[in-house]
């Protein structure tokens, strides 16, 4: 016979271990739902028309859905906003962790939140006001609507995710390294670079993979200011249109179980696979540094 | 970082209260031809904040010697090394007065390279602290730093310095591995070729031995006791027992005052001060 007391003990274990278990099973049904609506595109197209196809005309008569284009844009834009933020957002954690005095570095960390609790939704209305024209007159552009804008504004919105995980490793570089360092005449600069970035690479690696998985997933930004012409883009100075614009534009225009439908499901799949590898190798290298 | 040097008048008094060790350094060395590894301090004063850590403390050490310096917890031997090497300097708040001479240089005085100073007095650490690199980085880093060799000469060094302390067979073939991997004392060894392929003329050790086990710290001993040829070796630890076996002058220290320093022999079998002698016999530690 139960009593009272352990009957609530029971509910209690059951009940958290109900919500333990919600997020395993979300991501089940999510990725379920997602092979369901999208796999049987790949029977109806072939996979390197899919894939490899140039254009993507998904109301023309033939509707053609090549994704290459999306891919290249999404690819372009987070190349270049990795390019633009790991040096800065590196070189910020480092003057973070080991350079800057206590009081910079209260005001530095807090000024880095603030810029991840940004909506990425003004950060795109900022670029528009902003960099788009600034960049269009700078180039002498017929729009400023462009990879590099985007980039731009997507390093910006990668730096908090890299300069917080970084500065973690960083400052956790045991003192015994910087102080052996500095015991064999090293100057401050070099027991950083020689050591201090060394013990740390781990942990930078995955603040960048981190920082790469949030720009490929980020949508309202890119959609925006990069222009969203879905063809093959010739430069960073060119409208591109990523993997994930071209879903939040076309979702809600399409007939459900179409062909279009399926395709963005298609695109769906492709971006997961990326996040997830991206994820994946960054979970490896947190790792390391546990161990 | 406020700093003084040299107040005179300090330094005369100190002379005074602490002639007995000038006299038994005179007794006991000649002095040397050059100043090449001899570390001088005068009337030497560190305060950490309010804290007076190291109270007007006088010293020479003399090359090609292990010096040890002993005494019970918080007595600021450890204090006393570091300013062989200013890296008290990391320290914040910290104030010195009094003078340290290095091979004949005032290294407080203003000018003074402090990467210099630190290439030449070379320091190990209580525990083993190899950088996450391979173990030709490690022993590579300080010649890299300062840019002593060729990437021919690099090889050499490195042998050399490993051959040193006696890990040049064992390790040979596993140059490219990361030194992580090495057992407690290899890592302490390798930290001992760190230091020496930087080819300075002064090795300090703060209690290089607490974290080995009896057979460890026999052999790393041995390995000391080889190595001062060529080094001034200062050694610090707690262990009245290390200090009699290897070294050849000890100082005892007590509440940041440098009680006595002289002949290991003297200072062990005939203690000047009352202090000492209770130290040494175990009645305070």
């Amino acid at each position: 016979m139960m009593t009272l007391r352990g009957l609530r003990e029971f509910c209690i274990e059951k009940a958290i271990f109900l919500c333990g278990v919600a997020a395993v099973v979300f991501v089940l049904l999510i990725f379920t739902f997602l092979m369901r609506e999208g796999f049987s595109l790949f029977f109806k197209i072939p996979m390197t028309e899919l894939l490899a196809g140039t254009h993507w005309y998904p109301i023309s008569d033939p509707p053609r859905f090549g994704i290459l284009p999306l891919i290249l844009g999404s690819l372009v834009v987070t190349v270049g906003a990795t390019v633009l933020a790991v040096p800065v957002g590196v070189a910020s954690a480092l003057y973070i962790a080991e350079v800057a005095p206590a009081g910079i570095r209260d005001v530095m960390k807090a000024g880095i939140e603030m810029l991840a609790a940004i909506p990425s939704v003004v950060i795109g209305f900022i670029g528009m006001v902003t960099l788009v024209p600034f960049v269009k007159r700078l180039f002498g552009l017929p729009t400023g609507l462009t990879a590099l804008s985007g980039s731009i504004m997507l390093g910006f919105m990668a730096m908090p995710t890299i300069v917080s995980i970084a500065e973690d490793a960083i400052a956790a570089v045991p003192t015994e390294y910087k102080q052996g360092a500095l015991a064999l005449g090293a100057t401050r600069w070099q027991m950083l670079y020689r050591v201090v970035l060394h013990a740390a690479s781990p942990g930078i690696l995955a603040a960048v993979m981190l920082g790469i998985g949030r720009v490929i997933g980020e949508t309202m930004a890119v959609m925006m200011i990069t222009g969203n012409a879905a063809v093959i883009p010739e430069s960073f100075l060119a409208p591109v249109r990523t993997m994930t614009a071209t879903i939040a534009a076309e979702m809600g225009e399409t007939v459900k179980g179409s062909l279009h439908y399926q395709a963005l499901f298609a695109i769906g799949i492709v971006l997961f696979s990326i996040t997830f590898v991206v994820n994946l190798v960054a979970d490896i290298f947190l790792h390391k540094i546990k161990r | 970082m406020p700093l003084t040097t040299a107040l005179p008048d300090r330094c005369d008094h100190v002379m005074t209260r602490l002639e007995y060790s000038a006299k038994d350094q005179s007794s006991a060395l000649k002095p040397p031809p050059d100043a090449a590894g001899v570390i001088e301090t005068q009337g030497l004063n560190l305060y950490y904040g309010t804290f007076h850590a190291l109270i007007g403390v006088t010293i020479k050490i003399q090359p090609r010697r292990i010096t040890s310096i002993i005494g019970p917890s918080g007595c600021g031997k450890s204090t006393l090394l570091r300013t062989f090497n200013r890296m008290n300097d990391l320290i914040e708040g910290i104030q010195i007065t009094g003078n340290v001479i290095v091979e004949g240089a005032n290294i407080y005085a203003p000018g003074c390279s402090i990467e210099q100073l630190r290439k030449r007095v070379g320091m190990v650490f209580q525990r083993p602290n190899p950088f996450p690199l391979t173990v030709f980085e490690n022993v590579a880093f300080g010649p890299r730093v300062h840019k002593m060799a060729g990437r021919g000469e690099l090889m050499g060094i490195v042998e050399q310095s490993l051959r040193a302390v006696l890990l040049w067979d064992s390790l040979k073939d596993r140059l490219h591995r990361s030194a992580l991997e090495l057992s407690l004392e290899e890592k302490q060894r390798l930290c001992i070729a760190r230091a020496i392929a930087a080819k300075p003329e002064i090795l300090l050790m703060d209690e290089p031995c607490s974290a080995l086990d009896p057979i460890a710290t026999a052999r790393v001993e041995e390995l000391m006791t080889g190595l001062k040829s060529r080094f001034t070796i200062v050694i610090v630890t707690h262990n009245m027992q290390q200090a009699a076996r290897i070294s050849d002058d000890t100082g005892f220290m007590l509440l940041g005052e440098l009680i006595e320093f002289g002949d290991t022999d003297q200072v062990f079998t005939a203690p000047r001060n009352e202090k000492t002698e209770q130290y040494i016999t175990g009645r305070f530690g």
